[in-house]
């Protein structure tokens, strides 16, 4: 597994000794996880929910449950002008 | 403590009131928690000023229930055990639950201990603090609702909420001696959880006895339209199911269960139990699960692949401890993830992303998938030559703090019990079922799993209560 490829989509900036630690348990993990290829499971759909229920909707009414925009910024870093703020994204 | 029909009987004759209790459960924690560290944190005065105006001739009326710290209650901090929310999150809602545990008239108080957002078997994950066991502090009380266990164990509490994503609720419960119960999948509303594996989360009950547990669940389930996966149907009166007897009731076995790995000491003991069962009408029946050996790499790999995508959330960007000095918004997620998650919710994201990643996703995660599909068809056959499924809930009993800590994979195969009922999505209940007898450590709780069809947790109560109360087991540690 390459690490820090993978930490690098989870946006996660390990340190070189993670990086090392990791790899040794997670193939380890890995290893164990290999014995499922064993399994035929041909015409087996897969389980993502095991309770099916589709298309979930509520009545198409205002309700009042929703934050104030004070509500939703009272555990923000930093906020400016009732919004979010977030150091640059580009250049 | 007092259990809460004790409680109950207690404010209605006028010998207490709720903020009796409070001072009383406020006092007991001040003297016992800093050895057994069951709570994050506490906060009296707002308990006694919500018994104030509590309405005693509602169910739970009065009611103080210790949450576990990964639960919305709003007003109060909710750290999930991690430095990525300790100091720098106060929940501005209320989750589904605690919604419903205030109508019942019930009073959230404290915060319990957890693995970090619910990710470990030990309590050791917690970044803020490592709980210990009531009954020998030298071990841990188990996890992740370690906590929760613990201070129910310990009399710091007189019930609380867990939640079960793998055992996280059953496991712990066995381990320090308490009562703990997953609901069926749908049962419970998971609004106001932070979502830890969001097909396999269930919140439930963690009490000193069954009959708690009925009162409990009946307080917390049903319907949240906040909960797309909730379901609708009807909630069972749970409290009618206990003193039901069970004649005729027919056990099912599970001969993988008592295999190979499973300590000399929990086998006699939880054979033994069985063996009461039965005296007291009820039918074993050996059957078989024979996907058992695939269910704990099935569970890490759907339970890491959805962490890490329901963790991608901590961004710090609306809540949570920011990483200072970013140049830009990537290094930012970067560095605040670094330095917020700890060392076991750092590998899980990095499974979880690895077997959903480009390459990978067939050979692991849907692979995983379909063997879940095998594994719930095998509980689905069983369950239509038996009632229920008896077997034990842990492999070993409480083992000693840092005896696993460097070892992940030892750890995840001691869930090898309790994982299959959240992948097949059914309920489970673990009732204390007698103490280790060996010489060579202090007496240690075991604990008894019953498994029942999706939505019988009223089959559940029925034995677990049935079976509780033709024993005499001592009810809490200290």
């Amino acid at each position: 597994m390459d690490i820090s490829h993978i930490a690098n989509l989870a946006r996660i900036e390990l340190t070189d000794d993670e990086i090392s630690r990791f790899d040794a348990q997670l193939s380890q993990v890995l290893e164990y996880a290999a014995k499922l290829k064993e399994i035929d499971v041909s015409g087996i759909e897969p389980t993502a929910h095991t309770y099916p229920i589709f298309d979930v909707v509520r009545e198409d009414i205002a309700h009042d449950e929703n934050f104030t925009a004070e509500e939703a910024l009272s555990n923000a870093p930093s906020e400016a002008l009732q919004q979010f703020k977030v150091p640059k994204v580009m250049d | 403590m007092p259990t809460i029909t004790e409680l109950r009987a207690s404010y209605q004759s006028g010998d207490l009131t709720p903020g009796d209790a409070i001072r009383t459960l406020s006092k007991t924690i001040d003297n016992t928690d800093g050895e057994i560290k069951g709570y994050i944190s506490y906060d009296t005065d707002a308990a006694l000023a919500e018994a104030q105006n509590v309405d005693l001739s509602l169910p739970l009326g009065g009611v103080p229930i210790a949450i576990k710290d990964v639960i919305n209650v709003k007003g109060q901090p909710c750290t999930c055990g991690s430095n990525f929310l300790d100091q720098k999150y106060t929940a501005p809602y209320d989750a589904g639950v605690i919604k419903k545990l205030r109508a019942a008239g019930a009073i959230p108080f404290g915060r319990a201990n957890m693995d970090e957002f619910a990710m470990g078997s030990s309590t050791e994950n917690s970044a803020i603090q490592t709980t210990r066991n009531p009954w020998d502090t030298s071990r841990i009380p188990g996890g992740s609702s370690g906590g929760s266990a613990a201070v129910v164990a310990a009399n710091e509490a007189i019930a609380a909420l867990g939640s079960d994503t793998g055992g996280s609720i059953r496991q712990p419960a066995a381990l320090c001696g308490c009562v703990g119960l997953k609901p069926t999948y749908g049962r419970v509303s998971r609004y106001g959880l932070v979502a830890f594996a969001s097909s396999l989360d269930q919140i439930g009950p963690m009490t000193q006895t069954v009959e708690d547990a009925a009162l409990l669940l009946q307080a917390i389930s049903g319907h949240d339209a906040h909960d797309s996966t909730c379901v609708k149907d009807a909630v069972p009166d749970y409290s009618s199911f206990v003193g039901q007897d069970i004649k005729g009731l027919k056990i099912g076995l599970p001969k993988e269960y008592f295999a190979e790995g499973l300590d000399a000491e929990v086998k006699n003991t939880v054979e033994a139990a069985i063996a009461q069962l039965e005296s007291l009408g009820a039918e074993p029946v050996e059957i078989s699960l024979p996907h058992t050996e695939y269910a704990v790499a099935t569970y890490y790999i759907i339970a890491t692949a959805e962490a890490s995508t329901n963790l991608a959330r901590f961004d710090a960007v609306r809540y949570g401890r920011r990483a200072p000095d970013a140049d830009n918004l990537i290094d930012q997620y970067r560095r605040s993830r670094e330095q917020g998650f700890g060392e076991e919710v750092k590998r899980r994201i990095i499974l979880g992303t690895y077997v959903l990643s480009s390459g990978y996703y067939d050979a692991y995660y849907l692979q995983a998938q379909k063997v879940r599909t095998l594994i719930r068809k095998d509980f689905t056959e069983a369950f239509e030559k038996v009632d229920l499924i008896a077997s034990p809930v842990t492999p070993t009993p409480a083992f000693k703090i840092g005896e696993k800590s460097n070892d992940p994979m030892a750890m995840y195969l001691a869930d090898i019990y309790t994982i299959s009922a959240n992948l097949a999505g059914i309920c489970g209940i673990s009732v204390p079922c007698g103490f280790t007898q060996s010489d060579d450590h202090k007496p240690l709780p075991v604990g008894l799993q019953l498994l029942g069809k999706p939505f019988a947790e009223g089959d559940l109560i029925k034995a677990a209560h049935a079976y509780e109360k033709s024993t005499t087991w001592q009810k809490t540690a200290l």
